[in-house]
């Protein structure tokens, strides 16, 4: 109640401004304990891996592209589940787009750039429709999406055995070289800087002289440029503020004009599409598609987002919060390789930290909600 | 009659064989306040709904600023300025005062695709519009979560007026309030009528209504029991014909009846 004293000797909102410290207002971000986990993280693995080869340029790049990888499907699942909403059916889409690209591109001689559209038109269709049946019939979208994850899994393996015999689907490796758009998700980036660095000693060299990491992975492109993205959706336009109304309260957002609706709909649309760029980035590296590629990704995904702030319930969190858990998940997974723990233990970390963040931003949010 | 902001002419409403409301009349004019009084039950939110646009009058005309009109949703009532305040207020208490003030209705900067909401502008007309009611929002980007029940109401209140609204709906804004927040939210009432703007007050709560109604309109079991200016009502009256006046007396009667056989 002191914070609505009427004695208000000084009429000017700086003054009053500055009694609550910069401290405060970080404390109260949703992305703090992301970003803390990290630093953690990576303070850990500094004591006990730091000689091995781990932050070599390499060992670097390793790490960022696990985490790139699980970062493209987790920002996108942070901005649905902000939007209230969960899409378990991430993780079967990634199978089902890269069928998608594969199965066009070998078996019926399409240039693989239509291909890849075709994915993206098919993520397009499933996240639409995740999305109207969630908002039609008002069912949890716990259970329409865990609908979708079988049905796509199951449709995915079934479509593949019947057209080609087996469940992958290899030889796209020697599409990618001339195709006008599969660079975007498969080039180094930023190669002659690490030529350059490579020529001057300081990274680890081949033996034909070349560096043993050649670039920057496209992955690692996406994530930050998805992260950035969807932060800037959130913070700075009106949809990213229906998107919080939305999750925040689905009746009151719309007694006040949010189309809530279409705003979860084109958030599954969101998330779908996010899995088919991860699919893309996978089978043009890898050259094959595998029907049970993405296995459990979606779970890993909204282990990410929810380490990043996000609230189960909805209405809060962040992208870039989404985007830490990411590194901390793809830091922690290949780190461990570094490490004398037996890998077996990776799964008990992960378990252990979604706790710790669940019971965390908990906290956070009744800090934000009640008077303090 | 020509300044009447609204008319709501003999409004009936019927669900199935159930009379929800039968010949309701009220008319609310500029800087009034119309306190719609009733007990639970008797069509206090049929009736709101009626007058917002939820549902469609069976019977009866509206009229709005002499115009005859049908609301066909909630936004063709908003779009006429009449604007709504649930109880549940249609604020989300995990986002910053602002981005509830705007939600909805951002304003914009910029052009075509590269349009974003303008954090700045919004910040700025949040803080002087919750300054001008004499609530002090430190920091508009602070949770509505961290505010009191009172100053919820009047944010909630005020967004509406600063959205155009000409006449207020403001159904129990004082029910779960405690005295002192009430007072600042019936003051705010107050004010903004005398700002010129129509206001029905809903409650059933006689002791808020009689202090700043102008005129009154009883309710019970889904019929008017009349209009009546406040120099012709007095609070009792007020409270005896409010449905339960006399279950009241009787109440009365039977405490005494239980106290004596307990002394006995």
């Amino acid at each position: 109640m002191s914070t609505k004293s009427k004695s208000i000797q000084n009429k000017s909102s700086d003054e009053r401004l500055r009694k609550v410290s910069k401290l405060k207002v970080l404390l109260n971000r949703p992305e703090l304990g992301a970003l803390g986990g990290s630093i953690l993280v990576f303070i850990f693995f500094g004591i006990i891996a730091g000689d091995t080869g781990m932050f070599s340029a390499y060992g670097t790049i390793n790490f960022l592209e696990v985490s790139a990888n699980l970062g493209i499907i987790a920002v996108a699942a942070a901005l649905l589940m902000i939007g209230g909403e969960f899409d378990l059916s991430v993780g079967s889409m990634i199978g089902f787009a890269g069928i998608c690209i594969a199965i066009p591109a070998i078996y019926w001689g399409w240039p693989l750039w239509m291909s890849i559209l075709f994915a993206f038109s098919m993520a397009v269709l499933v996240g639409y429709a995740n999305g109207i049946l969630v908002v039609r019939t008002g069912l949890p979208s716990f259970i329409v999406t865990l609908a979708m994850l079988f049905i796509l899994r199951g449709a995915t393996l079934a479509i593949t055995r019947l057209i080609t015999g087996r469940t992958q689907v290899p030889g796209l490796r020697v599409l990618v070289e001339d195709d006008p758009i599969a660079w975007i998700f498969s080039a180094d980036a930023f190669k002659f800087v690490f030529t350059w660095l490579g020529s001057l000693g300081l990274i680890e060299l081949r033996q034909d002289g070349s560096p043993l990491a050649t670039g920057i992975p496209a992955s690692v492109i996406w994530w930050i440029a998805m992260t950035l993205f969807a932060t800037w959706l959130l913070m700075k336009t009106r949809y990213g503020n229906w998107i919080f109304a939305s999750g925040g309260d689905k009746l009151g957002a719309r007694n006040v004009g949010v189309p809530v609706g279409r705003v979860k709909i084109s958030l599954f649309i969101g998330t779908a599409v996010a899995a088919t760029i991860y699919a893309c980035v996978q089978v043009l590296d890898a050259g094959s598609a595998d029907t049970m590629r993405g296995f459990l990704k979606e779970l890993e995904a909204i282990v990410a987002a929810v380490v990043g702030g996000c609230l189960l319930t909805g209405g809060y969190g962040s992208a870039i919060g989404a985007a830490f858990g990411a590194l901390i998940f793809g830091t922690v997974s290949m780190g461990i390789y570094y490490t004398d723990v037996d890998t077996d233990w990776f799964k008990v970390f992960l378990g252990v930290m979604m706790l710790i963040a669940v019971i965390f931003n908990n906290y956070i949010r009744r800090r934000v909600t009640e008077n303090k | 009659m020509s300044d009447n902001l609204v008319e709501f002419n003999n409004i009936s409403k019927f669900f199935g064989s159930v009379i929800a409301l039968k010949d309701v009349t009220m008319h609310i004019k500029k800087g009034q306040i119309m306190c719609l009084l009733g007990d639970n039950g008797a069509g206090k939110s049929t009736l709101i709904k009626t007058l917002s646009g939820v549902h469609k009058p069976d019977e009866g005309e509206i009229i709005v600023e002499g115009k005859k009109t049908v609301f066909d949703s909630p936004r063709d009532a908003l779009d006429m300025g009449i604007a709504t305040v649930y109880q549940d207020l249609a604020l989300v208490s995990l986002m910053s005062v602002t981005r509830n003030f705007f939600m909805g209705r951002e304003p914009m900067k910029g052009f075509g695709p590269f349009k974003t909401f303008d954090v700045k502008k919004a910040n700025s007309i949040a803080s002087e519009r919750m300054g001008q009611i004499g609530i002090d929002v430190r920091d508009p980007s602070q949770a509505v979560g961290t505010m009191s029940g009172g100053e919820r109401q009047c944010l909630a209140i005020s967004r509406a007026i600063y959205f155009g609204a000409k006449v207020l709906i403001l159904d129990e804004p004082t029910s779960a309030l405690g005295v002192h927040q009430a007072s600042v939210v019936l003051k705010y009432i107050v004010k903004a009528a005398s700002s010129g703007l129509g206001v029905i007050l809903i409650t059933h709560n006689v002791h808020h209504a009689y202090p700043v109604g102008n005129s009154f309109t009883i309710l019970n079991r889904g019929k008017s029991m009349g209009t009546f200016n406040k120099k012709d009502l007095s609070r009792e009256k007020l409270l005896g014909m409010m449905a339960g006046g006399e279950e009241l007396d009787k109440l009365e009667v039977e405490l005494k009846e239980i106290d004596r056989i307990v002394k006995n």
